[in-house]
């Protein structure tokens, strides 16, 4: 167990100084969570005001975007993590770390906790621009636990998915299967209105959306009013136990390709 | 001239046609936003002052810009790779006049451009888009379309010959995205609430774009809308080609 640990640390820290290092990686990682926030909490603030909207979720427009900006975010930055770890094995340095790891299972968790060090400054940025902005927090500290507890759950989860698909192809050509699926379930959630005020289509899709259930649980969690925690973090956790399997095989390809 | 443009507009195409990277994400992923963003935002039309009663009919107008962006990626990426392989300096050693050069590496920007917007206007009528300006509004809407395509790809064309890396276009695409979120592209602008985004909004280029192509559906032959659409991508071609073409001479001064 020491020597996961030693690997998943030494890992953590290469893959967080590499972001903290390189403008490149950086500036997209904390911008975009950003200025998704900004454009729509603020060009969008007006569908607040749509019949039925103060019902469904009474914490105004800045709060329910926030929530959903916090886990995209959280999702995203696995998903970059995803990239990195593909670039890794592009570079042939992967294929070093693996021969040097004495416990392999320590890179992925390495991986992990570098995603979940990203999300968690881009969390605080999003939360201090939603504080300054006027952003109406109704629910008590340990909702807010609860709602940062969700957002780890899941970055966890993207940065197993992008880590199980990056072992896998090995290549910087995986990015959009990387990409594609995780903006899919984030996007076919409610994302500007609440899951009743949706229309056609994309409400049958919300409505059997696992990350549907997540992210207004997340939203219940700021307003104070957290009614279906337990199924949220059920299906975060169920997700994560899936992808954990899904990233460990990823590994094992890798190991059997020779990488 | 025709014939160096006609050489290079078929290097162009071809070079387009043998990546289905460069075809299909500029046709396909404005087209899953939209349908995303219909469902999702189609509660905006019970909001006093919309002025469509379907989400799609104002939402149809945001591909073609869209697609835009993703011409002036690939122009800029396309004449990025041309400096870095080498391509221009061979060429700087031929009779071949700048402006041809210029040209000719659009057109295959272009005809994704046009089959693209072909392709949102079919899928349009067949998910119910009203479509108010006619039978005639077509052939200019499709104008427009191409101009702000042009538009794009010019500045493209210009960042990638500036700079001579692919990297520093998709590096500049945020930049891009910017312009297109900060407008009117989910709302129109009386109805956006907060001051300092319709403040952005108003000043944005790009609201104008996509209110020119918005109209053509939403209110038929908008005259104000057209002339400020029209108008403003017109100055923004223009300039944006001067530039391509200046950026064009001095790399080519260099090699």
């Amino acid at each position: 167990m020491t020597r996961f640990w030693q690997v998943a640390r030494a890992v953590a820290w290469r893959s967080i100084h590499k972001i903290a290092t390189t403008p490149q990686l950086l500036i997209p990682s904390v911008i975009f969570p950003m200025f998704f926030f900004v454009a729509f909490a603020g060009g969008l603030s007006n569908v607040g005001n749509v019949p039925g909207f103060d019902a469904e979720f009474p914490s105004g427009y800045t709060a329910f975007q926030f929530v959903f900006v916090l886990l995209q975010a959280s999702a995203f930055g696995g998903v970059f993590t995803g990239f990195g770890i593909a670039a890794d094995f592009e570079h042939g340095f992967a294929r070093r770390l693996m021969l040097a790891a004495p416990n392999r299972y320590g890179i992925i968790a390495g991986y992990a906790i570098a995603a979940a060090t990203r999300a968690t400054f881009v969390g605080v940025l999003v939360f201090v621009v939603g504080i300054l902005t006027g952003m109406q927090v109704d629910g008590s500290g340990v909702d807010l636990f609860g709602l940062i507890v969700l957002a780890y759950l899941v970055s966890f989860s993207a940065t197993l998915f992008a880590c199980g698909v990056a072992m896998r192809l090995r290549s910087m050509q995986a990015g959009p299967l990387m990409q594609m699926p995780v903006f899919l379930v984030l996007f076919l959630a409610p994302v500007y209105v609440p899951l009743d005020l949706l229309s056609g289509w994309v409400h049958a899709v919300a409505k059997v959306n696992p990350f549907t259930p997540v992210i207004e649980t997340g939203r219940d969690f700021i307003s104070g009013s957290p009614a279906t925690a337990g199924i949220a973090y059920g299906i975060a956790a169920a997700l994560l136990a899936l992808f954990t399997w899904w990233a460990v095989r990823g590994l094992q390809s890798a190991e059997r390709a020779g990488s | 001239m025709r014939g160096q443009i006609y050489e290079m507009a078929r290097r162009s195409v071809i070079q387009t046609l043998r990546q289905p990277a460069l075809i299909i994400p500029p046709i396909v992923f404005p087209l899953i936003m939209m349908a995303i963003n219909t469902g999702g935002l189609d509660a905006a039309t019970n909001l006093p002052g919309f002025p469509a009663d379907s989400y799609l009919d104002f939402a149809i107008a945001v591909p073609f810009m869209q697609c835009a962006l993703f011409a002036c990626i690939n122009a800029g990426a396309s004449l990025a790779r041309d400096v870095e392989t080498g391509f221009l300096k061979r060429l700087a050693m031929t009779p071949m006049q700048r402006a041809a050069l210029l040209i000719g590496q659009l057109g295959g920007v272009m005809l994704i451009a046009l089959v693209s917007a072909l392709i949102y206007i079919v899928v349009g009528f067949a998910a119910g888009m009203d479509f108010e300006a006619g039978a005639a509004g077509i052939p200019a809407l499709l104008l427009l379309a191409l101009l702000i395509s042009l538009a794009f790809a010019a500045l493209g064309a210009f960042v990638g010959l500036r700079s001579g890396s692919g990297e520093a276009v998709q590096g500049a695409f945020p930049l891009f995205f910017v312009l297109l979120f900060l407008s009117s592209m989910s709302l129109p602008r009386p109805l956006i609430e907060q001051d300092w985004f319709r403040f952005i909004a108003t000043y944005n280029p790009v609201s104008y774009m996509i209110e020119g192509v918005r109209s053509f559906i939403i209110t038929g032959w908008d005259g104000e809308a057209l002339a400020l659409g029209f108008g403003i991508t017109i100055v923004a071609a223009v300039a944006a080609i001067a530039a391509a073409s200046g950026a064009l001479r001095t790399r080519l001064v260099r090699t």
